[in-house]
């Protein structure tokens, strides 16, 4: 049972329709005051990790200074005041993403660390030899890996759906690959590498149809999009916070409670028991049946502090200004003759994945980072995907709410630096 | 600040549009396959060594400026040393990109080698720099150890 009372206040909501302010915005993220290589820094990485606001520091130092201490554990001040705070963020994470309560929340160290508890427990006790895990072509690694060891782990079969040239799911042939051995379709809401917004509702509604629960990867999504898991009706959610403007080490991972109660535990130790003697272990209820061990308490003070200051400013505003970056980089990149865009999903957001001819993403990495801009180079930990356009590796920019035009201007200019220093 | 052309230097640059020796080898003595899991960069080097002297050096495979230029660089400086002496020139190479060649008054001249003296002062890109270089190292050694098993 959680006990936190929620005595805390709505942040004040933005008007929707107004717009961001967006130079107010970016005074709140310390690190952007800085130059790179004598130019002020443009930070188009955000889909590798997100900068955080003074607000989320500042939540975190206070919490080392002011209250740490060991949570669900002493009766002393302290441990009250940390366990408060702490439970108090699991009904902010509840309400961010629509759960119904906040008992469906686990925090774990990472988005990756749901999945694989995902795997571990409920795959490992509902899944066996020749049924059939579902996944699709532009998963990160993170959401192929954990299946792959499951699949090893009971002989269960992967099965992975196509996608078109523009990075689109192919929906009849995922539909085709859906049969009555799916046992889970573990699917992405938001391409890390394509930018791609999948159409949820239709994958969830047709591997419902076929009795298969469906876990969405929403580490892309959780930055960019209003979350509703019981619109979506999704089995299991999992987010990471260093995404969202929350610190590293923290994921969230959500799960129907009537799951949640069947699944056996993922780790052992404190915190996830009631009572222990050496001949028997009584689990505690959920959500802490999955949280053993001391958790990370001021990461996920942090967070809290995160989706306060993203609710304040509002994901339907977010989004919107978020969407005119994505066109405007879209125009300006695609301008360029030298450049194709990797990844044309006509349902997009906040991903501008392209490579250049004849010159190879890393090089085109190192130049804009010497005009003081950050991009990834890679294979962005989706290596499947790359490879499905023929590539070994794409340069990507991924933008934030704290972004501007004026940044992907110089985006633009610094890429024709680029096939100046490789004429 | 670094100025790019540090990096990019002219030679570089020349290499990277045309490379040297790249080509597959039909008969090498020994080749390895060398992977920058970091950038998916992919390198295939085949040596033919006789009489402990590399006679023909070649590489196949794609990556950045830094890889290519590195790769084609390497099958020139090698081709026609000794065995010995082309371990000597990756030890001192591997040296001045990792910072590690403060005693290389010793050792074999870098020649051309040098230009990538500035990837130092990007340590993201050194293993670029470094990739076909450990890979050739890589081919040699599986020699010897078939050599030594026999």
């Amino acid at each position: 049972m959680i006990t936190a009372s929620d005595s805390r206040h709505a942040p004040p909501m933005a008007q929707a329709d107004a717009a961001l302010d967006v130079e107010s915005i970016r005074r709140d993220f310390p690190i952007l005051r800085q130059t790179i290589n004598g130019h002020a820094l443009v930070y188009l990485d955000n889909a590798a990790t997100s900068q955080k606001p003074q607000v989320v520091i500042d939540a975190i130092s206070r919490y080392y200074a002011e209250d740490n201490a060991n949570i669900h554990r002493g009766v002393h001040a302290l441990s009250v005041r940390a366990t408060d705070a702490y439970e108090k963020v699991r009904i902010t994470v509840q309400r961010f993403i629509g759960a119904a309560e906040p008992e469906e929340i686990v925090f774990v160290r990472s988005a990756t660390e749901g999945i694989n508890l995902i795997a571990q427990t409920y795959g490992r006790s509902e899944i066996g030899k020749g049924d059939e895990i579902l996944i699709t072509t532009m998963e990160h690694h993170s959401n192929i890996v954990p299946w792959q060891m499951l699949c090893r782990q009971t002989g269960a079969v992967l099965r992975v759906a196509p996608i078109n040239d523009d990075g689109e799911l192919i929906l009849d042939q995922y539909e085709k690959l859906l049969c009555d051995r799916t046992k889970i379709v573990a699917v992405t809401h938001i391409s890390n590498a394509l930018g791609t917004i999948n159409p949820l509702s239709e994958i969830i509604d047709l591997a419902h149809r076929h009795g298969a629960r469906v876990l969405v990867d929403g580490a892309q999504a959780a930055p960019h999009l209003c979350i509703d898991v019981q619109a979506l009706d999704c089995d299991f959610y999992v987010f990471s916070s260093h995404k969202v403007y929350g610190p590293t080490g923290v994921g969230v991972l959500y799960a129907k409670r009537e799951l949640l109660e069947e699944m056996p535990p993922y780790q052992g130790g404190g915190e996830m028991i009631q009572s222990v003697t050496f001949d028997e272990t009584t689990y505690n209820d959920v959500p802490h049946k999955f949280e053993a061990g001391t958790p990370n308490i001021a990461g996920v003070i942090g967070l809290g502090a995160a989706l306060d200051y993203v609710n304040g400013i509002g994901l339907d505003r977010i989004a919107a200004y978020e969407h005119e970056l994505l066109d405007h980089a879209t125009h300006a990149l695609a301008a360029i003759p030298q450049v194709r865009l990797i990844g044309t999903a006509r349902h997009k957001a906040a991903v501008l994945a392209f490579v250049v001819e004849g010159i190879h993403p890393h090089d085109v990495g190192t130049v804009v980072d010497q005009e003081g801009i950050a991009i990834r180079t890679g294979h962005h930990c989706a290596q499947p995907v790359i490879d499905r356009f023929g590539l070994t590796a794409t340069a990507r920019a991924s933008f934030a709410f704290y972004n501007t035009r004026e940044e992907i201007d110089a985006l633009a200019a610094a890429m024709r630096r680029v096939l100046e220093v490789f004429a | 600040m670094i100025d790019l052309y540090d990096l990019y230097q002219e030679l570089i640059l020349d290499h990277n549009r045309r490379p040297r020796n790249r080509r597959k080898l039909e008969d090498p003595s020994c080749q390895a396959e060398g992977y920058n899991p970091l950038c998916g960069d992919r390198v295939t080097v085949y040596l033919k060594i006789e009489d402990s002297v590399v006679t023909e050096a070649t590489f196949d495979g794609s990556g950045c400026a830094i890889s290519t230029a590195s790769a084609s660089l390497m099958t020139e400086s090698v081709k026609g040393k000794s065995l010995e002496d082309a371990k000597a020139l990756f030890r001192k190479f591997h040296g001045m990109l990792t910072g590690q060649s403060i005693e290389t008054a010793d050792g074999p001249d870098l020649g051309k080698l040098e230009v990538f003296s500035g990837v130092c002062r990007f340590p993201a890109r050194v293993k670029c720099a470094t990739l076909a270089w450990h890979t050739a190292n890589a081919a040699w050694e599986k020699r010897e150890t078939v050599v030594s098993t026999e």
